[in-house]
């Protein structure tokens, strides 16, 4: 298996499901000729044609009104939002629309589209190119939300967000586009051909939605992570040997609460980390669902690790990301109440 | 100009407000048959005109006269003039349901019948129609079952919809007929998105939407204009101006300025203005819109100009904002009384045949409500069961919703 990066393996993704599918079409911003700022669609245009991979105008409303339309259709599109800063203008037709066709027509129409959008920071996109939004899609019923943190499960859950019948946000941590980052900024970038999960096979898989992943085996702690910030917790666990079960939980919605709670009845102590603010962040549903699902096996307060509830700052990027010291600091907490 | 002027801010007010003479002086009304037909590949840039003109059919005398006058054979108008009537008839009953508690909620679309009406019977089958809440003439045209849309209104065990959906908010795929959506606009350029669909699919198939002239103003109706242009999608872009948007007269979405057909003009879309009260005026326009678009033509915009007859909603009283009488004094009059003078003009229709219809439709709307209240009304209480709150949210329940569906069941 060839290794790729996280956004050459999105690509493969599209690449096997326009092949596989005529239904599929590929569009948004910039990603047609030129193939996607973050070059997530390069060369599709070329391989598949004008009329199944194109640009679109400037207007992320239309981007996802249209993507409902053609779902409706029939077809399997697959939107791209050039950031998730970006996809605001789009949440009526996301919210009010894509999620409600089901029910509201009683599954006479449907939306099956998957949108797809870069988050998260690390790139010194200051606070119009380094949010995390997921928390304002994991809030509405009829939407299935997404976050990778690698090429291997980017491309299988892509391919499931395809195929699935009903709307995907598929949220991509920009920051690992290249590589599997840990919050050390200061050291060089280490490519994914390093990695085990930079490890893609080339033809068809998929990574089932809905099913989250222990991705370090530990007594002690059970941190819940996802995208980015699985990385960062890693790094927070070797660095302080404290024996954390880190769980990446890949799909946010639907919540895979069984392995949840598996974990932490297992260690009785929980640490939530993610990059987007604190204040109603999905940390703060997790954080009630361990309280619902494990209160008498806790032995100790469920801490968060998050963003501040402050816009993201520019030059002050580092002190705003949830970075392996702060993530350790919250494990040694809880490891010592 | 002096530095020193106060700054002017201009609120638009109608012409008339309650107590008021009725007044549609500012309104400009061309004769039938003055504005020209053009090919149907004509060049947007040479019509722009038409943006601004007013097409019409139908003088005053209830004459089809000039070139939009279509190819029609009387079976067919007989046929919209039905449709017409049983859609009012259903409205006016519908309404009174509403009243006695049957329903929670009702809009009608008296003076508007002609556009849902005309656009049903001229679009193909397969073609989809992305309505608003004012369109149901396209199902009743398009011989939906009545007792299906009422039990739509009475949310009973027979609502297709599960009583999940308020009232008026039909859903009729086998009709092609789109779920109308209480946000409005959103249904706009995804019209413009199945169009697009249909075209790289290489199907023959269009689409059609509508907004009224105040969603003109919402981000959805520009996305539509913008992609449909780009793309040269097969749509119909309706606006029915229907002069009012609850309390806000036209001019509160900028129809003072320029016409809302106009709005095409700027994106390079052909755009039509229309009698929307005038039926031969609908049949022809729309005839022309559709051959355009099924002939890779690309879109075209319709501004249909006609008046809310009615309340906005049965939640609404027009008296608090305009002229009680307004309605009588709209210079294009109402569409079903122009269509039978045209019939009876034309010795394709009688006065007799005009009451045997009218009791014929009133009988069927009669007999339809009979039958659907017999299924339960809000009113009875014997509305959807709350088992299925938790289906269709997903194509399959996941587990957080089972939990939540045993918690409902189980009272906890």
């Amino acid at each position: 298996m060839p290794p790729m990066p996280m956004n050459v393996a999105l690509r493969s993704a599209m690449d096997v499901m326009l092949e596989r599918n005529d239904a599929v079409v590929v569009f948004g911003e910039d990603v047609g000729y030129f193939g996607g700022v973050f070059r997530c669609t390069e060369g599709l245009q070329a391989k598949y044609g004008r009329h199944r991979v194109f640009d679109t105008p400037i207007a992320e409303g239309g981007i996802v009104g249209a993507a409902v339309g053609m779902g409706a259709y029939g077809l399997r599109p697959i939107a791209e939002i050039q950031f998730g800063d970006y996809v605001y203008p789009g949440l009526d037709q996301l919210i009010s629309e894509a999620a409600r066709l089901r029910y509201r027509s009683s599954a006479e129409f449907t939306a099956p589209i998957t949108v797809r959008m870069p988050v998260g920071g690390g790139i010194h996109g200051g606070q119009t190119h380094s949010q995390s939004p997921e928390s304002l899609f994991t809030h509405v019923c009829g939407l299935k939300t997404v976050m990778p943190s690698n090429p291997y499960d980017a491309k299988g859950l892509l391919i499931a967000a395809i195929e699935d019948d009903d709307p995907v946000i598929f949220l991509e941590p920009k920051r690992l586009y290249n590589g599997p980052f840990d919050g050390h900024h200061e050291r060089p970038v280490v490519p994914w051909s390093a990695h085990s999960l930079g490890e893609v096979p080339d033809d068809y898989y998929h990574v089932p939605l809905g099913q989250a992943v222990v991705r370090r085996p530990g007594e002690d702690v059970t941190v819940l992570a996802y995208g980015t910030m699985v990385h960062v917790a890693e790094a927070a666990a070797a660095e302080t040997g404290i024996d954390a079960e880190i769980i990446d939980l890949r799909t946010l919605l639907p919540l895979d609460a069984d392995a949840i709670e598996e974990s932490v009845r297992k260690t009785g102590r929980c640490v939530i980390v993610h990059e987007a603010t604190r204040t109603s962040g999905f940390g703060a549903e997790l954080s009630a669902t361990v309280q619902e699902r494990c209160f008498y096996h806790l032995e100790a307060p469920i801490e968060r690790v998050t963003g501040w509830d402050t816009p993201y700052p520019h030059a002050q990027e580092w002190d705003y990301f949830p970075g392996p010291a702060r993530v350790g600091a919250a494990l040694k907490r809880v490891m010592t109440t | 100009m002096s530095d020193t002027t106060p700054l002017h801010f201009d609120v638009p007010e109608p012409s008339a407000r309650p107590g008021d003479v009725p007044d549609f002086s500012f309104f400009d009304v061309p004769p039938a048959g003055a504005v020209r037909r053009p090919e149907l590949n004509v060049d947007p840039t040479e019509i722009r005109d038409l943006a601004y003109s007013l097409i019409r059919v139908l003088d005053d005398e209830g004459r089809a006269v000039g070139p939009w006058a279509p190819e029609v054979d009387p079976d067919a108008l007989r046929r919209g003039l039905r449709a017409m009537m049983k859609t009012r008839a259903y409205d006016d009953r519908m309404q009174r349901a509403q009243r006695q508690g049957k329903t929670s909620f009702y809009m009608r679309c008296t003076g508007e019948e002609a556009i849902a009406v005309g656009l049903a019977l001229e679009l193909g089958p397969g073609d989809m129609f992305f309505p608003t809440y004012r369109q149901q003439g396209w199902l009743v045209a398009r011989d939906w079952p009545l007792v299906d849309m009422m039990c739509q209104l009475f949310s009973n065990e027979k609502d297709r919809l599960h009583g999940r959906q308020m009232p008026v908010m039909y859903s009729a795929r086998d009709a092609g007929f789109f779920t109308i959506s209480g946000n409005l606009g959103t249904q706009f350029i995804q019209a413009v998105g199945w169009a697009m669909a249909s075209a790289i699919m290489g199907d023959t198939r269009i689409a059609s939407g509508v907004v009224g002239e105040g969603t003109t103003a919402e981000a959805d109706f520009h996305y539509a204009l913008t992609f449909a242009a780009t793309y040269r999608a097969p749509v119909i872009l309706n606006v029915v101006n229907n002069q009012w948007a609850i309390s806000s007269f036209q001019g509160i979405a900028g129809g003072d300025a320029a016409t809302f057909a106009s709005r095409a003009v700027g994106h390079g879309i052909p755009a039509l203005r229309v009698d929307g009260n005038d039926y031969l005026a609908v049949l022809a326009a729309s005839r022309w819109a559709r051959d355009r678009a099924r002939g890779n033509g690309g879109p075209t915009l319709i501004e249909w100009v006609t008046y809310r007859a009615a309340a906005h909603s049965s939640s609404d009283d027009p008296s608090k904002y305009r002229p009680l009488d307004e309605w009588k004094a709209w210079p294009l009059g109402d569409p079903i009384q122009r269509l039978v003078a045209h019939l009876i003009g034309s010795g394709g229709w009688s006065d007799d045949q005009q009451a045997q219809l009218q009791g014929d439709v009133d009988e069927e709307v009669r007999a339809a409500a009979k039958e659907a209240e017999s299924y339960g009304t809000l009113l009875d209480g014997r509305v959807a069961s709350s088992t299925s709150i938790f289906d269709d949210v997903f194509a399959e329940m996941p587990p957080h919703l089972r939990r939540q569906r045993e918690q409902l069941e189980s009272g906890d």
